[in-house]
């Protein structure tokens, strides 16, 4: 039996929107085990960033419900000062723009040493400074005692991301959450920071919570899966049987439309409309109907909830059940029309 | 950062250059000179030529001009006509009341506008906030030289708190500390007044500072490390709000030269402001054009100073 | 014939230097670059972040300065385009990567499109609002929103007022710089489909510039591998994916996330392979510099860089 590591229940994140709050996360249940990775896949918008920040508490003005419970304590019902012994300790968050998300004046041995010393009061600064040093080791980063140094201008996108995974992994978290972590990197770099991440993992025993929208990623790094589609996770399954077997229309029209380097397709499948903003989402049934317009009302359930089909592989909505999609000879029409 | 430096330097040698042959043609070209207006009216005008001649006012301006310059570059400014004394000595004891005057302007402009922007930056849009905001508004609207009138008339007049006029008690011996005292006395009117009015754009500019570097990225990696909200602020915020500030420095220097004329002069203060209006309205063109010569100096050094300080504090510029 | 043909291009950049701001180096961001398009063709240029790919593509239009070398369109030396004969200016046209920054947020989309219609084709009001009504329903956006600003469309919406912009003047050349890298999936297959269809209406010639090897290879007939300002490999889409022979582009190919998860492990034994044979013979693939050696045909189709014999 896996070991659980985190559980949302119900989580619902809003912001204040004039007068009203809108839901930009709505209705997430899960868990993430030990030594487990689940992604999270899903285009921008899909509030999959959003729910990151909200387990680490990051947003400022969001209005949280429901429980995020971190081995057993709810995240949610904590103080300023409580949840920050545990954001950088026990969480570890690796952002996606390495350019970025490094402060430009610190040294990086500053930069990393400041998780240290914040979570180890009592170690000294040369025993800070050897630690840093090692953790850039381990980060596969060359010269480490030179680049400690150095101020993150100095250093390629690729070197400061794995910088930014020595921050987040200093202090060996249980749980790593990782926000689009190589979208800015090309490809090669791509491939050697997941592997990076991976062996992490291996090493630490740690659940890790992938955020991304390129499914290649999912299907070289994930466990298990979840879907977001419009701030709710629409289907929930084990990483082969998501590919294999995708249940939910989204998820399906998702896998479809990405051009697969292994065949020969001469049209990708092209999801109709747009994503509804977070003002326009429509507030009951199933919020994927606009875009298959084709299946008849009926089809849908009038409160969708995710089910659990079989062991492990959920679905939000019945509308999957007789779901195809429509011939794709006339597919090409309504890209012009 | 030497590379930088020296060739920051470098470019300036020819502004000072342009800007010294500037002052010196609009000099000439002002209508009148030294013995214009003020000369017995009996004098024979012949008599005037030939002082003019004399003097050789009649050349033309650009051998005026090398003549000047080779002088200044001597560290001789002329002789005042007005004066009856070289213009070097009658600066010297001046420049170094403006300069006086200046640093305490500065460091109060900072001791203000520093817990001022950052509480503003910090509490955006809070009740604090659009007080501080109030007061940059105001201080931006009124004008310099009514505002230090009535500080004069407050706190110089009717209340009697400082001196009203003057740099230092008459009488006090040089070197000893009651003179610095009276010297610092004398400063802190004038000093406070322009600094209370000039420091809103210092304000406005930390404020929108400590509000653009709240929404950056790293912010949010210094709050996933755990840090608390006051380190958040202490060691990430202000540290790279603070920078800029340190370029418009050069900035703060242009405004102080130009509110230390009317400063200097409501407030009787004998510093190179108050020796520049003198010059203007008495025409002694060799003591204006060497002020006005030192203030565009001074401008330029304050630019040159900003930009060093960036290097050494920006490390992304350091490097270059 | 080739439609365009492109002969040594290079692109060098001055590092300025030293207490006189005087040269002191150059970046050599395009380094002697050859390629041909056939008309009617997809022609991919592929690269990392700095391997000149968008630099090339510029030049070609004349937006970067050539440094030397030889830009031939349709038989017509267009080497310097912005001062050619103004057919060329209009038959090439040229699509850019971020739809959010790439369209003046102040312009309606009436005015964004009929900018390149004023600058070469003297039309009438009606007239012109005729045509950008087309334009806008041959792209898939109603004709209605003329009126409309930028940011009252969503990003793949954006994308296609800047195809239209593009294909206003019926060009014959489209250079694409990353047309579809800040796009979500779903709607990228939006954009590459209509790309595609749009080739066989107007005859469109493609030069595609992505760092996406999906991309590339969904869309493109020839490819063409850049590494620091060189080509390092150019053959069909066949040659390069089934059959690469320069490392680098070995390791390119492997670095692509495969859609299939049993395939995983599979593939992290065949990168480590990969990785190793790179490490051991880099010195073997590029100069002492670390750049690539000039290109050497394996196959009528097929080059490589390698160093030559003997």
């Amino acid at each position: 039996m896996a070991e659980k590591l985190l559980e949302l229940n119900n989580l619902k994140t809003s912001f204040r929107i004039k007068d009203d709050y809108y839901a930009a996360v709505d209705e997430v249940s899960l868990t993430v085990n030990k030594n487990e990775i689940l992604a999270i896949v899903g285009e921008s918008g899909c509030g999959k960033s959003a729910l990151a920040f909200s387990i680490m508490g990051l947003h400022t003005r969001a209005k949280i419900e429901g429980d995020i419970l971190f081995k057993g304590n709810n995240l949610a019902k904590m103080s300023p000062s409580e949840i920050n012994k545990i954001r950088g300790k026990d969480i570890g968050f690796i952002f996606q723009d390495p350019l970025t998300s490094l402060n430009p004046l610190m040294e990086i041995k500053d930069q990393i040493g400041e998780t240290l010393l914040l979570h180890n009061k009592n170690m000294s600064k040369t025993q800070r400074y050897e630690r840093v040093l090692d953790l850039l080791n381990k980060v596969g980063i060359p010269r480490a005692e030179h680049v400690m140094n150095q101020f993150p201008h100095e250093l390629s996108g690729g070197m400061r991301q794995r910088v930014v995974i020595a921050m987040a992994i200093a202090n060996k978290p249980e749980l790593l959450i990782a926000d689009e972590p190589t979208t800015a990197l090309d490809v090669t770099i791509q491939s050697q920071i997941l592997e990076l991440i991976n062996k992490l993992k291996n090493e630490m025993d740690s659940g890790i919570i992938l955020i991304t929208h390129d499914l290649g990623v999912v299907a070289e790094m994930a466990d298990r899966v979840a879907v977001m589609y419009a701030g709710q996770i629409v289907e929930i399954a084990d990483v082969k049987t998501l590919f294999e077997n995708p249940l939910h229309p989204y998820t399906k029209s998702l896998l479809n439309s990405v051009p697969n380097a292994n065949e020969e397709q001469d049209k990708l499948h092209v999801i109709q409309g747009i994503v509804p903003s977070l003002q326009n989402l429509p507030r009951e049934g199933c919020r994927f109907a606009d875009r298959i317009p084709w299946v008849d009302e009926s089809e849908h359930d009038k409160h969708p909830e995710l089910n659990e089909i079989e062991p492990g592989h959920h679905v939000r909505c019945s509308c999957y059940k007789h779901f195809s999609f429509p011939d794709e000879s006339k597919e090409g029409q309504h890209v012009l029309s | 950062m030497w590379k930088f430096s020296v060739r920051r330097t470098l470019i300036m040698i020819p502004q000072i250059f342009l800007l010294s042959i500037l002052i010196f043609v609009l000099a000439q070209l002002m209508p009148g000179d030294a013995l214009s207006g003020t000369v017995d009216p009996n004098v024979d005008p012949e008599r005037l030529d030939e002082i003019r001649e004399q003097m050789g006012w009649n050349d033309p301006w650009h051998e005026q001009y090398a003549r000047w310059m080779g002088g200044v570059l001597q560290g001789d400014l002329g002789q005042s006509f007005r004066f009856k004394m070289p213009v070097t000595e009658l600066i010297g004891q001046r420049i170094v009341n403006s300069f006086w005057l200046s640093v305490a302007t500065l460091i109060l402009t900072y001791l203000i506008a520093i817990p001022l922007g950052i509480t503003s930056g910090r509490y955006s849009d809070t009740f604090r906030d659009q007080l501080i905001t109030g007061y940059t508004y105001v201080g931006f609207a009124t004008p310099l030289f009514i505002f230090a009138l009535v500080m004069l008339w407050i706190f110089g007049f009717q209340l009697g708190w400082f001196p009203t006029s003057g740099s230092v008690e008459p009488g006090v011996e040089p070197g000893t500390f009651n003179y610095f005292m009276s010297k610092v006395y004398h400063l802190l009117l004038p000093a406070l007044s322009m600094a209370l009015i000039t420091t809103y754009g210092t304000i406005q500019y930390l404020r929108n500072e400590i509000i653009d570097t709240k929404q950056k990225d790293f912010i949010l990696t210094a709050r996933a490390k755990g840090a608390s909200e006051s380190r958040v602020y202490n060691r990430h915020i202000f540290r790279n709000s603070l920078l800029p500030i340190a370029a418009f420095f050069g900035f703060e220097i242009t405004n102080l030269i130009g509110g230390s004329i009317f400063i200097e002069n409501i407030f009787g203060y004998p510093g190179m402001g108050q020796l520049l209006v003198e010059s203007i309205s008495l025409r002694d063109y060799t003591v204006l054009t060497a002020v006005t010569l030192i203030f565009g100096v001074a401008s330029i050094l304050g630019a040159l100073l900003s930009d060093i300080i960036l290097s050494i504090v920006d490390p992304r510029i350091r490097i270059k | 014939m080739s439609y365009l043909e492109v002969k040594d291009l290079k692109v060098h950049f001055p590092i300025k230097g030293g207490v006189f701001g005087r040269t002191v180096a150059h970046i050599k961001a395009v380094d002697g670059v050859n390629l041909s398009i056939e008309k009617g063709k997809t022609y991919g240029l592929v690269g990392e972040s700095g391997s000149g790919k968008t630099t090339t593509g510029r030049a070609i239009i004349g937006l970067n300065n050539i440094t030397a070398g030889q830009v031939i369109f349709d038989g017509e030396d267009i080497t310097n385009i912005r001062r050619a004969k103004s057919d060329a200016r209009k038959d090439v046209q040229m699509i850019f990567q971020d739809p959010y920054s790439s369209l003046n947020p102040k312009k309606r989309v009436m005015d964004i499109i009929s900018e390149p219609l004023r600058n070469f084709e003297n039309l009438s009001r009606k007239e012109e609002r005729i045509r950008v009504q087309e334009l806008l329903e041959l792209v898939g956006l109603s004709p209605e929103s003329i009126l409309k600003y930028p940011h009252e469309f969503s990003g793949g919406q954006r994308q296609r007022i800047g195809i239209a912009r593009a294909i206003a003047l019926k060009p014959k050349l489209i250079i694409a710089d990353e047309p579809v890298s800040a796009l979500d999936v779903s709607v990228q297959a939006q954009v590459l489909n209509f790309m595609k269809e749009i080739q066989k209406e107007l005859d469109l010639t493609y030069l595609f510039i992505s760092h996406d090897l999906g991309v590339i290879k969904h869309m493109c007939d020839e490819i063409g591998i850049m590494y620091k300002g060189r080509y390092v490999e150019e053959g069909t889409a066949e040659d390069i994916f089934t059959n690469p022979q320069h490392i680098y582009t070995k390791r390119l190919v492997a670095a692509i996330p495969d859609i299939d998860p049993n395939k995983r492990e599979e593939k992290r034994k065949f990168r480590e392979e990969v990785k190793k044979e790179y490490d051991q013979s880099f010195n073997d693939y590029f100069d002492e510099e670390g750049l690539a050696y000039k290109l050497q045909p394996v196959s009528d189709t097929h080059q490589v860089a390698l160093p030559e014999r003997g």
